[in-house]
């Protein structure tokens, strides 16, 4: 349903420095999927929510929503037309909220922007069900402004909101990064029975685990290039890239002590990655199995690895 | 929100700058508003008997050289100093607020063009500017005073706003606002704008003091209004009558005193709610 192909974003940061925050990057959420970015800070996951979020434009490649490019039409009624299908939920709850209004003026929002013509109270019905519907009371949320309520009921409401206008994707930005451990877990849970719903999800994280744990399929990002993709399962099993698996590496381990990890034995892509007769550009999506695709620069003929 | 207000009400009634701004500038208003029932004559009508009365039963505040009554010139005077900050101040405001707000949200090449029109008007001197609009005008009122200073004085405000707008736009309750379909210039005003408001008040009565500060100078060079009276022109009368070597107090010191009491109680309102909205600045 969502197609991204060859999405890049340069931002000028002088007339001459510029930085290329996302690189050529291609994938797609297929309906009731549940798609993760993974990468480190400045990897570029975020501005890829962005993007398809309509928030940033892109500098160049299509985003395709329904087989429709996105990136060409931003007329309001369109603009509008697609985020009753495709909404986001953002990293910080506390700064999602307008804090000098009731947090209910979210839902007050979406009614005169896109129920003009629903009654108030019939709106109101939905409102409590949509709340209701991710285990919250609305008697006690409704009323409250955002510095009186729990990080985790905050971006439940925001999901809540999400399905009053029964969105068909769903942006959700490092949603859970700034919750504590104890509503981190129900909000996951939550996510999860979204997508028993039908609700597609593109869930931009920097935590391996999260991503694992929910996603049908992993795209792990390094400073703006994909650099592995595929099934989660065949993602996390067997990584290939040199930054995945040192990504993967880096999780601390109950079992072992940091220093008696094995080395690791260098990989073909690993040496490609820094030996300077390889091409320095964005590399190219190699396919190395069923659903699992890998970064691989090409080198000139003749380049012992 | 019901707890945030009782708070800075709490601050607000125990901050001292912010009462004894208050009070001058209510003494001021009284002035203003009741003065006219006690003032027996009009600002330039022939009241006393004598030129240059020293204070009396009958000119309370003695007269001018012209036997004007100068409690009734101060009373009328402090009318048209008020008239001139509140209408400049708006005018002042309501521009640097549009254009900061615009600038900041829209960016792009609209920001740059408004930035360096703000920029243009920043490094003009605005008295210089002033002296010469004045100048060229046939007649000059409160009210066309007003403007002129209105539209010289909000470029500090275009740019302070800005950035602050630019700021504010980074924050997550602009992009759900955006993805709420909300159109751009109800985002300015109903998310952004009110998240500035306490700035939005500072800045209302610095620029209403600075028109007044603008004002005065502007009469006391002789391009006042060229009708009525205000603080201003009072000032200048006396200084060119020599109001000060001959000893006149009485023509001097209302309106010198009562100019720098309406600043400095407008400088004190302005630091007192900059301490209780800024809960760094408090003392306690």
């Amino acid at each position: 349903m969502l197609q991204v192909e060859g999405l890049s974003k340069t931002y000028n940061k002088s007339s001459r420095a510029r930085v290329r925050a996302v690189n050529n990057v291609s994938f797609s959420v297929e309906k009731g999927q549940i798609v993760s970015l993974i990468g480190e800070s400045g990897s570029g996951k975020s501005t890829i929510g962005n993007m398809v979020l309509q928030l940033t434009k892109p500098s160049s490649g299509r985003i395709l929503f329904g087989n429709q490019d996105i990136t060409r039409q931003r007329s309001r009624s369109s603009l509008k037309e697609y985020y009753r299908k495709v909404q986001g939920v953002f990293q910080d709850p506390f700064s999602t909220f307008n804090p000098i209004f009731r947090v209910d003026r979210v839902f007050a929002i979406l009614h005169r922007e896109f129920f003009p013509n629903e009654a108030a109270e019939a709106w109101q019905q939905r409102v409590e069900a949509a709340l209701l519907s991710v285990g919250l009371t609305p008697a006690a949320v409704c009323g409250a402004y955002c510095h009186q309520l729990s990080g985790g009921q905050l971006q439940r409401i925001l999901i809540a909101r999400a399905l009053l206008l029964e969105a068909e994707l769903l942006v959700a930005d490092e949603i859970i990064s700034m919750l504590d451990a104890s509503t981190r877990i129900d909000v996951l849970n939550l996510l999860g029975e979204m997508r028993e719903r039908g609700l597609s999800m593109m869930f931009v994280t920097h935590d391996l685990s999260l991503g694992y744990y929910i996603s049908d399929r992993v795209i792990i990002l390094y400073k703006g290039v994909m650099v592995e993709s595929g099934n989660t399962q065949t993602v996390f099993s067997d990584p290939q890239h040199p930054y995945s698996r040192s990504l993967l590496e880096a999780v601390p381990r109950l079992d072992v002590r940091w220093d008696e990890l094995p080395p690791r034995p260098a990989s073909r892509h690993e040496a490609a990655m820094f030996n300077p007769d390889c091409d320095k550009g964005s590399p190219r999506m190699e396919q190395i199995g069923e659903d699992h695709w890998i970064a691989v620069r090409d080198c000139l003929p003749g380049t012992e690895l | 929100m019901r707890l945030k207000d009782n708070d800075i009400l709490h601050y607000a009634l125990r901050n001292r700058k912010l009462r004894i701004g208050l009070a001058i500038i209510a003494f001021f208003m009284l002035v203003m508003l009741a003065g006219p029932l006690f003032a027996r004559w009009e600002a330039r009508e022939r009241a006393g008997l004598y030129p240059s009365a020293p204070p009396n039963s009958t000119n309370w505040m003695g007269t001018t050289k012209m036997k004007e009554d100068i409690f009734s010139q101060f009373i009328f005077g402090t009318q048209s100093t008020f008239l001139i900050g509140f209408l400049a101040g708006c005018i002042g405001t309501t521009i640097g607020l549009s254009i900061g707000f615009f600038a900041g949200y829209v960016g792009g090449w609209f920001d740059e063009l408004l930035m360096m029109l703000t920029n243009i008007l920043l490094v003009i001197p605005s008295i210089a500017l002033l002296i010469i609009l004045a100048a060229y005008l046939p007649y000059r009122g409160v009210q066309i005073q007003s403007v002129i200073i209105g539209c010289t004085a909000w470029p500090w405000v275009a740019r302070a706003v800005r950035s602050q707008t630019l700021s504010l736009k980074q924050r997550g309750f602009v992009s759900l606002a955006r993805i709420s379909g909300v159109s751009p210039l109800r985002i300015i005003f109903e998310d952004i704008a009110p998240n500035m408001l306490s700035y939005v008040v500072m800045v209302f009565i610095l620029q209403f003091g600075g028109a007044i500060l603008y004002a005065v100078a502007l009469d006391f060079i002789g391009l006042g209004p060229t009708r009525g009276i205000s603080l201003g022109l009072m000032m200048q009368e006396a200084f060119q009558n020599n109001a000060l070597q001959v000893g006149y107090w009485w023509w001097f010191i209302p309106s010198g005193l009562s100019i720098t009491l309406i600043v400095s109680g407008l400088f004190f309102l302005n630091t007192g709610l900059d301490e209780v909205f800024n809960p760094k600045l408090r003392d306690q």
